[in-house]
């Protein structure tokens, strides 16, 4: 049935630290090999080996530049480069799953996650054109929606080691930028988290109310204004003595030397 | 967004032929037999023709069938229903004057309101969209309705209703791209809220998250469409409205009929690929596009 369930107690999502992420797009490559060989259809390419390579993907990073604006006299502060890795953000108003008409998105009642069930998916795109964050793709050979499922065969699989039921791209992250939890609880380490670096919504407006959250990038640190060679540019003899000493007195002596 | 030619000709000609559906069966003076029988045919040609065609874009037509279950929370699926119904009731109500010379008026006003709440649900499913600012506003059920009347009215040879609710369209939709034309801006939807970053200053797109295309570009940003939009419009307005109007008023006959009927359709068509091609899509902000 795809009227959404009542907001459940547990909420699992993931917090993504805009501050730490390398853009390295680890994520992106981990979350496709496990997802293409995992739950559901696998996650097709078009033409991989062309110049018009194109295919789907559950997680993309976008790399963003932002420019600080000019303070009163000060020059402005040198642009940031920040990596912006996106997923689906298993909303709790999530509009994707009211608009499809064969019951096949759903949302779980037990821990919010959102889902495609492919097999009663039609293909019909509504659901993309209701997510306002682009996190799911139609995939061009199967016809059916693709999304992240927040890697639920591997976050509840007792065959996997204790440490790697995780989302694969929190798993493999080597910046530690990805964190995966329950949002839903105030005391867990993401809710902490959020709480401390002031964790926000994407595209608040758009009242999807996501579960996962953004930590925004540190303020740089401020530069005191001295030069850091000076010590090294200065003249290593100031008062000559011996060899040196004669040297420096007689080259002055010369016309047009310096004094 | 990408103005497929399914989708395009889906809500054109099925909102014309359900359109000429509500007429057929509100018109106390219906015709019957073999006249009844060739405005029914074009009718059903055009509003099954259009379902049809919408099935194109599915990635799985042929799971079609379970698009009917989910009319409590989800437009598309109440389109369906909708449709389906209407075609069943219509389809006793028109046999009724064909083969019967009987008019079984409680069918044909029951069969009308289906086609209305076809048309209805139809817009609904681009109205209920937050993310397309320039679709989520009441002129887009107002215009598809008002078009599908006057349009089914011109079909139908129904002049006394086709002049006013030709222009009545004719005047919503100019309305409606004015107004549209400011939506996206005042939505609040910016590269900022996207992305979180505007406390630290004007974001930019730097790189995009791969080297090619994908699925979200091509569905959802659609530049080149917008170049021409002005003369379209101008082109849409004349073709749509200004000339079937013009003909019914100089000569309301079979051939300026047919003739108003064939500039109002590509007219329509022209506005319809409008309405797709110029709508922009919140996603394409995090590419830096619409």
């Amino acid at each position: 049935m795809t009227t959404l369930p009542p907001p459940s107690a547990k909420k699992l999502g993931l917090v993504i630290d805009l501050d730490t992420c390398v853009g390295c797009h680890a994520c992106v490559v981990s979350c496709k090999g496990w997802n293409t060989e995992n739950y559901g259809a696998p996650l097709s390419d078009q033409n991989a080996y062309s110049g018009a390579a194109s295919g789907t993907f559950l997680n993309r990073v976008h790399s963003y530049e932002v420019q600080p604006p000019v303070l009163k006299d000060k020059p402005a502060a040198p642009a940031q480069l920040i990596h912006f890795p996106k997923s689906c953000l298993h909303c709790e108003d999530a509009p994707c799953v009211t608009v499809c008409p064969t019951g096949a998105s759903y949302k779980r009642a037990e821990d919010g996650i959102v889902l495609v069930n492919e097999k009663d998916c039609i293909g019909c795109g509504l659901c993309a054109w209701a997510c306002p964050y682009g996190a799911r793709e139609l995939d061009a050979k199967e016809g059916v929606m693709k999304k992240c499922t927040l890697c639920v065969d591997r976050i509840y699989n007792e065959n996997l080691p204790e440490e790697d039921r995780q989302p694969a791209c929190v798993r493999t992250c080597p910046a530690g930028a990805r964190h995966f939890g329950d949002l839903g609880d105030e005391t867990s380490d993401v809710s902490i988290l959020v709480a401390e670096r002031g964790g926000f919504d994407l595209m608040p407006e758009q009242g999807t109310k996501p579960v996962n959250k953004y930590l925004p990038p540190r303020p740089k640190d401020v530069e005191p204004e001295y030069d850091i060679l000076a010590p090294y540019l200065e003249p290593i003899a100031q008062d000559g003595k011996g060899f040196v000493g004669w040297l420096d007195k007689a080259l002055s002596a010369m016309p047009g030397g310096a004094k | 967004m990408h103005p497929a030619p399914s989708v395009i000709f889906f809500t054109t000609f099925s909102g014309m032929g359900f359109g000429l559906l509500f007429w057929l069966g509100i018109d106390t003076t219906a015709p019957t037999g073999w006249i009844a029988f060739v405005f029914f045919a074009i009718a059903y040609a055009m509003a099954v023709g259009g379902l049809l065609a919408s099935t194109f874009h599915l990635g799985r037509p042929e799971r079609a069938i379970k698009a009917f279950s989910q009319w409590r929370s989800s437009w598309l699926s109440r389109e369906g229903i909708c449709a389906v119904v209407t075609l069943l009731v219509l389809a006793f109500y028109g046999a009724g004057l064909v083969f019967f010379d009987a008019q079984w008026s409680v069918l044909g006003w029951l069969g009308a309101l289906g086609a209305l709440g076809t048309v209805f649900t139809t817009s609904m499913i681009y109205a209920q969209l937050k993310t397309v600012p320039r679709w989520k506003h009441w002129t887009t059920p107002a215009l598809f309705l008002f078009l599908s009347l006057g349009g089914g009215a011109l079909l139908s040879g129904n002049v006394k209703f086709a002049l006013p609710l030709l222009i009545i369209a004719g005047a919503l939709q100019a309305f409606a791209w004015f107004h549209g034309d400011g939506r996206f801006a005042a939505s609040g939807t910016t590269m900022a809220t996207a992305t979180g970053l505007g406390h630290i200053g004007k974001v930019r797109a730097f790189e995009p998250p791969h080297t090619g295309t994908n699925y979200l570009m091509r569905e959802f940003i659609h530049v080149v469409g917008r170049k021409h939009a002005m003369q379209l419009r101008i082109i849409a307005l004349i073709l749509g409205f200004v000339v079937p109007v013009g003909l019914l008023l100089i000569n309301a006959g079979h051939w300026t009929g047919l003739l108003a009927v064939v500039s109002h359709i590509a007219g329509v068509l022209t506005l319809r690929w409008l309405f797709f091609a110029q709508a922009e899509h919140v996603v394409g902000l995090y590419y830096g596009q619409r």
